[in-house]
């Protein structure tokens, strides 16, 4: 990390900080993506046709990324497909009984002081670290 | 359909599409990042920034916003106001945690990450909805409460 990728990651956060302000001021509601996605299909009525669009949007955006500067899609992460199956597994499990992911507890619920936010931010940042240094521990950083 | 759905629709739109951008400028679309910020060891502090520009924003603009009796395009806000820390909440955000950590990709990186063509975002937010269902399906028998 230098100091252009610090400058990048503080405009990128602050993109995102606009898009969760629009959001709250046109449409009343926390840019939840998780809730998002899950309710988009455990509730799919037009009422709330929204999530589809919001997930329609991000997909839009990334495909004007994969034009312009696909690498900022490169994944060396070392990580295998079953790695990677298990813990979709664990994110869509977790993030609905915690009713909330990194937007949704991380961006906006710490932006409006929720007592609820900060535990489950500091929750989830204490069992990715954990996890991370047992990746590391047990099979040297890959699965 | 009333015009003021489909200014909904369209603000929905350009939200995610913004919040995918950034989410991309910032590196959130690649895994290693977040794994880097979960290992001080070889720390990545990326996401710390992410997480500065975003709540450095919203926490000035929330209250401002919250100021309006209602939202521009709704008669009330719909925002959650609980306070209770229930074993729900904790269990869940570990159990996300543990996923964040493996797979290194969170909702938005994952979604945003499907217009790369490349198969893990696939398998991701593939497993990522599966388990969004198992746990509608399972959580009678959790006894947890809401």
């Amino acid at each position: 990390m230098n100091f252009n990728q610090a400058v990048y990651s503080l405009i990128g956060g602050g993109l995102i900080g606009i898009a969760v302000t629009i959001m709250l001021l046109f449409n009343g509601r926390v840019t939840g993506i998780s809730g998002i996605v899950s309710s988009s299909i455990s509730k799919p009525t037009p009422e709330g046709l929204w999530r589809w669009l919001f997930i329609i949007g991000m997909i839009a955006g990334g495909i004007v990324i994969q034009a312009t500067k696909p690498d900022l899609f490169v994944n060396v992460s070392g990580r295998g497909s079953l790695a990677v199956i298990i813990a979709g597994l664990l994110v869509g499990y977790g993030t609905v009984m915690g009713s909330g992911c990194t937007s949704g507890h991380g961006v906006c619920g710490l932006s409006r002081l929720s007592i609820r936010s900060l535990m489950a931010t500091m929750t989830f940042m204490l069992f990715g670290f954990l996890t991370v240094q047992a990746v590391r521990y047990f099979a040297g950083g890959s699965l | 359909m009333s015009s003021v759905f489909a200014k909904r629709n369209t603000v929905s739109f350009v939200v995610g599409f913004v919040f995918s951008i950034g989410l991309a400028i910032s590196g959130m679309t690649q895994p290693q990042k977040i794994i880097g910020f979960l290992n001080p060891w070889q720390w990545d502090p990326s996401l710390l920034f992410v997480m500065i520009g975003a709540i450095g924003i919203h926490i000035v603009t929330y209250p401002l916003v919250r100021k309006r009796h209602s939202p521009i395009l709704d008669t009330k806000w719909r925002v959650a106001t609980r306070k209770d820390i229930t074993p729900r909440l904790i269990l869940g955000s570990a159990i996300f945690g543990v996923g964040w950590g493996l797979g290194g990709f969170c909702p938005g990186p994952g979604i945003t990450s499907l217009a790369s063509g490349d198969l893990p975002a696939f398998l991701f937010v593939g497993a990522m909805i599966t388990g969004m269902i198992l746990f509608e399906k399972t959580q009678r028998f959790l006894k947890l409460k809401e």
